[in-house]
């Protein structure tokens, strides 16, 4: 078998909790489809049959009740449970099921959703026999208003600063503005072996990767690193022009100094038998990646990284509120699905605009005009209501006259009649009174305010 | 296996298109006589010959490839179902490989589909003629005298089409195919050694599944991966099939006078074997050529090296180490420029080099003393097949008076007879041919002129009267003794 694919889902939503503290990330409804049928779909499409999910015990139950992911994926689905409190980061849920994995893996956030064409970073990954492959997008800005937000869009997203070669493929330098507090450094050594570097800072990090299995048993041995993109891709990105016989720097990496560690610290150890035979093709052959200098192909490097930058194309990850609403917008322009769900019944004298899509086994009354908006299985909406812009997820009931504009409705509240909301995110089983007017807020129940 | 041809002879009558090609075919199929043990991959490059010579240089591109693939995929069929018998006698025969051929298809086909039902492999091999497998389309359009060879574009890959954790072929030959596409892996010695690595890999990864036996199965298995790699890859016919047809060999003379007791043995063997292969042929015939050209080059001498052959940078350097005085002339052209590579070889061992490109070779060659040309095939009638422009330098030299001495190895001999370099050839991308300078590229919209067509060949045959001598690890030979070395191979094996 080629790759194995894992699908990280137990993320917990930090930086959208008004949204999660409800329903599990995992489970958010993008398009009325739960956001990790996304990428399952994605793998599903191009041809896996099991995939290893990491996951908590709420997103597995609430997975195998829901209905599209039973019927839809066809796909063998290996839960793995953690727990949910757990400081696990995605590293140390990859060591969890190191007993799992046999070959290299491809790991997949459940919050991505892309249209990618995956064979491009598996190609990227397989000619060249690489360590890593991972895909970038460029970065769309959000046009749409989010609900709550007061004052404009802060730009506290800290950069991330990507390296890449001429080609455009070959990763060179990752870091993140976080850590580079008085400037970026660049090693002589990367110059050296490659003059021109193209740094890039508008990318998005798709957070699917192509690791090889080397790697995994890497991280079996060095319990330091707990997160993937945090330090397991920078130490890999640094590691490709660190000189092997450095032995100083991997003792700093690691406490044990054995020479077994020190030879499976080094990713230089690959694990194929045939390993001389292929560098003995490598000779023969008559290519080089580079020009201008007298160094053999990939200047000798065995650990060699590279990206996939989609320049066109949908590639989002649901992290943010602001990415929420966005996604809702594009998701349903990937499939080609009815906007209207087949069960739900919807009166004739209700206008709904083109880009709306309505969930299985709603109600819209008479009178009603639904523009750009998305409503999730299970609603009510009464007579005269005006949803503009807006998300309304399952089993939300709306009563008469409501005139709800860009806003985030959660699962399960009820909105009285007449009440009039701009820019709202109403959580999750909220009421809002009758003739309310609210603008701008968020609406959460009392109890979850106390989270921090 | 009169039998056998007869019975392909009735079910070729049987369907439905193209029946007078059938009959050419079959004359021609059945008129080259496999003098080698395994006639699967001799009849490919026979019968492809026979193919592309009957069709006529006219009508359009289009069908002509159509009809070719079609061919190839009857020819598919027609070889699982003649190789195997010529072999062990047996009927069932593999259909599971070219019916998995189309891999675009959602339907996921296990690997182990039994096969030996007759009836089974009529319906398969008639959804294949229906179906025209072409896995890669062809791009562009094609000069009208190489309407019957493919061109792909390197921006389709071949993997565009395939599951990713790819079930139905090895991801070793699927990385195989995408590092040739690719040209990571050029160089008819860098192809071969990988070739065999990755079926080394198969060989590894192969479990005899419980009701068949190892030998018809893994035959079975690394011919469907071999006829994968057809289309998956650019690829130069006989050479492939060379270093594939001694492959063969090992695994026939292998398996089949293993007892029962032996099977277990089989797999490692076969490893064995190939390593074997790879020692002696490829790396100590390297050794042994480069020891006898030594003796060629003298002090003083100006060497003329075209393009990058690893087997004439290895002589170089070891003529360089064995402290011979000699200065290089590298030849380069477009639009690979592998040349590059070269030069840079040498100059990192210290010989002292000159880089002219091909059209400046009438210009340099006053100077030169010696020629020396690496091959990717010698042909049975003493053609050389090597990169595009061989043939142009040869001339060249030849009008000189300075002589020309081909390096090859042993293995590279092949009994094909080609004396032109239409019949048949790779197409590379025809994109490559595009350069933009200053800002301009004159060619970028030549998809859009009617009369405008790009060729970019791979290969090219250079006759015998041009090549003074052949350098091989069995000594050195004029080039028209290769039906001789062929024979002598033959009878040792």
């Amino acid at each position: 078998m080629e790759l194995q694919a894992v699908l990280m889902a137990a993320g917990g939503g930090s930086r959208m909790t008004d949204l999660t503290y409800n329903t599990p990330k995992a489970m958010l409804p993008v398009g009325n489809k739960p956001l990790i049928w996304y990428p399952l779909n994605l793998l599903e499409r191009v041809g896996f049959e099991e995939v290893i999910i990491i996951t908590t015990k709420e997103v597995q139950k609430m997975m195998s009740m829901d209905p599209k992911i039973k019927v839809d994926v066809k796909m063998k689905l290996d839960v793995v449970c953690i727990q949910e409190d757990g400081d696990m980061g995605t590293a140390d849920a990859l060591r969890h099921i190191q007993q799992k994995i046999k070959t290299d893996i491809l790991v997949v956030s459940c919050d991505l959703i892309t249209d990618v064409a995956l064979h491009e970073v598996v190609d990227l990954f397989r000619a060249h026999n690489a360590t890593l492959a991972m895909l970038m997008s460029k970065a769309h800005e959000f046009t749409e208003t989010v609900p709550g937000q007061k004052g404009k869009k802060k730009t506290a997203e800290q950069r991330d600063f990507v390296g890449v070669d001429q080609s455009g493929q070959r990763l060179l330098f990752m870091a993140n503005e976080a850590d580079l507090e008085d400037g970026l450094s660049l090693r002589k050594s990367v110059i050296r072996k490659h003059p021109r570097m193209h740094i890039r800072t508008g990318l998005v990090d798709a957070h699917l990767y192509c690791l090889k299995k080397a790697v995994v048993d890497f991280l079996s041995e060095n319990k330091s690193i707990s997160s993937i993109r945090g330090e397991l891709l920078p130490y890999l990105v640094r590691k490709q022009f660190s000189k092997t016989a450095n032995y100083e720097k991997i003792k700093d990496d690691c406490e044990d100094q054995t020479q077994k560690k020190s030879s499976t610290d080094d990713e230089v150890v690959i694990s194929s038998r045939d390993e001389s035979l292929l560098q003995r093709a490598q000779e023969l052959s008559c290519w080089n990646d580079h020009r201008g200098d007298m160094s053999e192909a990939y200047h000798g490097g065995k650990l060699r990284c590279y990206v996939h930058i989609m320049e066109q194309g949908l590639c989002c990850r649901v992290n943010t509120l602001a990415a929420y609403i966005e996604a809702n917008r594009l998701a349903p322009k990937l499939f080609e699905e009815p906007a209207v769900h087949p069960s739900s019944v919807i009166s004739e004298r209700c206008q709904m605009g083109s880009d709306s899509i309505i969930g299985a086994l709603c109600q819209v009354a008479d009178k009603t005009s639904i523009k750009r908006s998305t409503i999730g299985n299970s609603t009510t909406v009464k007579e005269k209501v005006k949803i503009a812009n807006s998300i309304i997820m399952h089993g939300v009931a709306i009563e008469e006259g409501c005139n709800i504009q860009g806003s985030v409705i959660c699962s399960n509240a009820v909105i009285g009649r007449g009440a009039d909301l701009k820019y709202c995110l109403v959580g999750s089983g909220q009421w809002i009174e009758p003739e309310a007017e609210r603008t701008n807020e968020v609406i959460v129940g009392t109890d979850q305010l106390m989270e921090i | 296996s009169k039998e056998e041809k007869q019975r392909l002879r009735k079910e070729k009558k049987q369907q439905k298109k193209s029946k007078e090609k059938k009959d050419d075919k079959e004359s021609h199929v059945s008129s080259a006589p496999p003098a080698v043990p395994a006639p699967v991959s001799n009849s490919v490059p026979a019968s492809e010959v026979a193919v592309a010579t009957e069709k006529p240089t006219k009508s359009k591109a289009e069908l002509k490839a159509e009809r070719r693939a079609r061919q190839e995929a009857e020819r598919a069929t027609k070889q699982t179902k003649k190789g195997e018998p010529g072999q062990q006698g047996a009927t069932g025969k593999p259909k599971a490989p070219p019916s998995e051929l189309q891999p675009g298809m959602v339907k996921r086909l296990s690997e182990h589909v039994q096969v030996d039902d007759p009836d089974v492999l009529k319906k398969l091999a008639k959804k294949l003629e229906r179906q025209q497998i072409p896995l890669r389309s062809d791009y562009g359009y094609k000069v009208s005298l190489f309407s019957h060879l493919h061109q792909y574009s390197r921006k389709a890959p071949p993997t565009q089409q395939l599951s990713i954790p790819s079930t139905v072929i090895h991801p070793a030959i699927v990385r195989l195919g995408l590092q040739y596409s690719q040209g990571i892996v050029a160089g008819s010695n860098a192809r071969s050694v990988a070739l065999l690595h990755a079926f080394k890999q198969v060989i590894r990864d192969y479990t005899t599944p419980p009701n068949e036996e190892l030998s018809r199965d893994l035959i079975k298995k690394c011919l469907f991966y071999y006829m994968n790699l057809f289309p998956l890859k650019k690829f130069v016919f006989f050479l492939i099939n060379v270093t594939y047809r001694v492959f063969f060999n090992t695994i026939i003379f292998l398996i089949f006078p293993a007892s029962a007791k032996k099977k277990r043995f089989a797999k490692s063997k076969l490893l064995t074997s190939i390593e074997w292969y790879i020692k002696e042929k490829i790396i100590l015939a390297a050794t042994a050529i480069a020891h006898s050209s030594i003796e060629k080059i003298s002090d003083g001498d100006v060497i003329l090296v075209y393009g990058c052959s690893s087997l004439v940078n290895n002589i170089l350097c070891e003529a360089y180490d064995k402290q011979r005085k000699f200065r290089v002339i590298v030849v380069d052209s477009r639009p690979r420029l592998e040349g590059r590579e070269a030069l840079r070889r040498l100059v990192q061992k210290g010989i002292s080099c000159t880089y002219v490109l091909i059209s400046a070779v009438s210009y340099i060659l006053p100077e030169v003393s010696k020629v020396f040309l690496g091959a990717h095939a010698l042909l049975a009638n003493g053609y050389v097949m090597s990169r595009v422009g061989t043939s142009q330098i040869a001339l060249v030299a030849k009008a000189f008076n300075v002589p020309v001495l081909v390096c090859c190895e042993t293995y590279k001999f092949c009994e094909r007879v080609q004396t032109d370099s239409f019949v048949s050839n790779e197409l590379d991308d025809p994109d490559d041919l595009i350069v933009t300078r200053k800002g301009k590229t004159q060619l970028a919209g030549w998809q859009q002129v009617a009369s405008l067509g790009l060729l970019n060949l791979v290969y090219d045959v250079t006759p015998p009267d041009f090549v003074d001598l052949v350098i091989t690890d069995l000594g050195m030979i004029p080039c028209t003794s290769v039906p001789v070395v062929l024979r002598v191979k033959n009878v040792d094996q």
